[in-house]
């Protein structure tokens, strides 16, 4: 059964009298274990579909069901707990809490999914150690580097074990260099740990890493390629 | 599901990383909650300061003394007599006791030990009258006076003065060179309301200070006479009826002034309570008002801090937190910023209100029902004013708070 199942999603916002659709019925299924790359043109519709999947936003029509439930019926309070127990994002401009140690940043989850210390700091220092930050959990972000501090992101993303990554433009704020070990990272969780990986960018580059990249167009999926990766 | 006290540590942890921002927050807090207390106090001790002088004065009291100013004016003033004090009680009615008196300064002396002091000589009644107590020997009998007999009952700031802590009962002093022997000593009153010491005086018989103290040319002549009334509500009504019959006594015609005044203490101090307690009502509605301030202070800032950490509130949000998680920690925050307002308030109350207490000369009175207020008092502001930028806080959209520069 595929994680992700989306059928006939659309996505409208009310601009003065008009009313306009980013999302014009896509249907897509993603399944457990894939490193998805959502590619396309600023206006294509990505970041609106990156939300949805996020549960952030709910579609206008559609059905989007996530890990066998369907996500139509759900509170918002409900969504909250979704996000925390099934996604892990990572953004662009990183989004860590300032002057906040790098561990309890990553604890952050931890502690609305209810989970006490000391499980909940063992968790986050694992979670840092796997990232290899294990000697910068006492930092703040602003003690860190745009590398370092992304893969802070990383480790809150993924400390609750959630199935789901979701990585809007990850590397924008970051060098060559650094693009290349962020997205060595993201590859190396998707294929020890088996993390659905679901990234979204416009860098070509940075799409390769990935062994599924779904274009978008104007609110269409216009090409699903399955890289064959060796 | 987040516990309770997770959420707590979450808004110390927010509170304490703007520790500038917080300390400044909390000070009108701080500021209206000391008023509070302070107001409060400082208006009970005042109160509680004219309920002693109105016990010191004697409960249901009235007094009456020639009126100088009239006599001056070359009226036929007459002296307040033996005789106006026993028609008074003979005739007014609501009285329970009368006791007429005669004052004098004089020098008590005893062995080496001499003190200028008030002499009151008055009847067996002036004890009842005045409210005063015993607290070693006896009072004056009414065989004392018959008798002239020379004996005395000493105030405690006499019996301090002179004997130094000595046995008291039973010693001679001398009053205007004329030996008494101490027959008690009065339980302490303190002050009276114009500030001078009561217990600086010594009581002896009626008819021994007439005798051989002052010697007045009119023999039957006193200084003062004291009523107590059954009631308090009877007072008006023996005022009235006191001065009706001593115009009729000193034959006072219609019109011209009296020649003596009748004065209820009582009612004065009771009048003057009503001023202290509107005087106290007045700095506690500006300090409520102040109160009041503080928290609008603490919506301010909250509302500018829900803006300043809209991003913070998006992360949140997309890393599990619901609305009602987001709403809790904003309200814990403005609650705490006005409970530690409260409490440092609460501290700062009882300084200001032991130094503002100099000038009102009495101490403040600290109650715990006050105390207690003002703490539930700023926790509601907290809450009241911390309940909108919290629900503020909770209907952001995750995805516009994440976007917010």
């Amino acid at each position: 059964m595929p994680l992700i199942v989306l059928k006939d999603i659309r996505k409208s916002y009310t601009m003065g009298d008009g009313k306009i659709e980013i999302l014009h019925g896509i249907n897509l299924s993603i399944d457990k274990g894939e490193f998805v790359a959502l590619m396309g043109p600023s206006g294509s519709g990505k970041s609106t579909m990156m939300n949805i999947l996020g549960c952030l936003d709910k579609p206008t029509a559609g059905t989007y069901i996530l890990d066998g439930e369907d996500t139509g019926n759900l509170t918002d309070s409900q969504l909250a707990r979704i996000r925390n127990r099934k996604i892990g994002f990572v953004f662009q401009s990183f989004n860590l809490l300032p002057k906040t140690s790098a561990l309890e940043n990553v604890e952050l989850p931890l502690i609305y999914a209810g989970i006490p210390n000391p499980e909940r700091r063992l968790r986050a220092m694992e979670a840092l150690k796997l990232v290899g930050l294990h000697d910068r959990m006492y930092h703040e972000p602003t003690q860190l580097s745009g590398g370092q501090q992304q893969r802070v992101a990383i480790a809150r993303g993924i400390v609750n074990r959630a199935p789901i990554l979701m990585a809007d433009e990850p590397t924008g704020n970051l060098d060559s260099k650094t693009t290349a070990e962020i997205m060595e990272l993201f590859v190396k969780l998707n294929q020890e740990l088996g993390i659905t990986i679901i990234l979204v960018t416009h860098e070509p580059d940075v799409a390769t890493y990935a062994n599924r990249i779904i274009y978008l167009k104007d609110g269409h999926i216009i090409n699903d390629v399955r890289a064959q990766k060796a | 599901m987040i516990t309770f006290a997770e959420m707590f540590k979450i808004a110390v942890l927010a509170l304490y990383r703007n520790k500038m921002r917080s300390m400044l927050t909390t000070l009108g807090i701080v500021i209206g909650v000391a008023a509070v207390i302070a107001a409060f106090a400082i208006g009970a001790g005042a109160n509680k300061s004219i309920d002693e002088q109105i016990a010191a004065f004697g409960s249901n009291s009235i007094i009456v003394f020639p009126d100088r100013a009239a006599r001056s004016l070359g009226g036929t003033a007459r002296h307040l007599t033996l005789d106006d004090a026993a028609a008074i009680e003979r005739e007014v009615s609501g009285i329970e006791a009368v006791a007429p008196a005669i004052n004098l300064t004089a020098t008590v002396i005893y062995g080496n030990a001499n003190w200028s002091t008030r002499v009151v000589g008055s009847n067996s009644e002036y004890v009842a009258v005045q409210d005063w107590e015993i607290a070693q020997g006896t009072g004056l009998h009414d065989g004392h006076v018959r008798q002239a007999a020379k004996v005395a009952v000493i105030g405690q700031t006499v019996a301090e003065k002179m004997f130094l802590g000595e046995d008291t009962i039973g010693k001679s002093v001398r009053i205007n060179k004329v030996p008494f022997t101490v027959i008690g000593v009065f339980a302490p009153k303190g002050q009276n309301l114009m500030g001078s010491d009561q217990d600086d005086f010594v009581l002896v018989p009626l008819t021994t200070a007439q005798k051989r103290l002052v010697r007045w040319q009119t023999p039957d002549r006193i200084s003062m006479i004291f009523i107590k009334g059954v009631s308090m509500d009877a007072l008006h009504y023996i005022q009235h009826q006191t001065e009706v019959l001593l115009r009729e006594r000193h034959k006072i015609r219609p019109g011209e002034p009296d020649d003596f005044a009748v004065r209820n203490i009582t009612q004065i101090l009771e009048a003057r309570r009503k001023t202290t307690m509107i005087m106290s009502m007045l700095l506690g509605s500006i300090a409520f008002i102040s109160l009041v301030v503080g928290g609008i202070g603490i919506m301010n800032i909250m509302l500018v801090s829900v803006t300043e950490r809209t991003r913070e509130i998006g992360i949140r949000m997309a890393v599990g937190a619901d609305a009602k998680d987001i709403r809790l920690q904003f309200l814990l925050e403005a609650l705490i910023l006005s409970l530690v307002g409260g409490v440092i308030g609460i501290g700062l109350g009882v300084f200001a209100g032991f130094s503002l207490s100099s000038f009102t000369q009495a101490p403040p009175i600290f109650t715990v029902e006050a105390i207690l207020l003002a703490f539930a008092f700023s926790a509601m502001v907290g809450i009241g004013f911390g309940y909108y930028p919290a629900y503020k806080a909770s209907r952001l959209n995750p995805i516009e708070a994440l976007k917010y520069e």
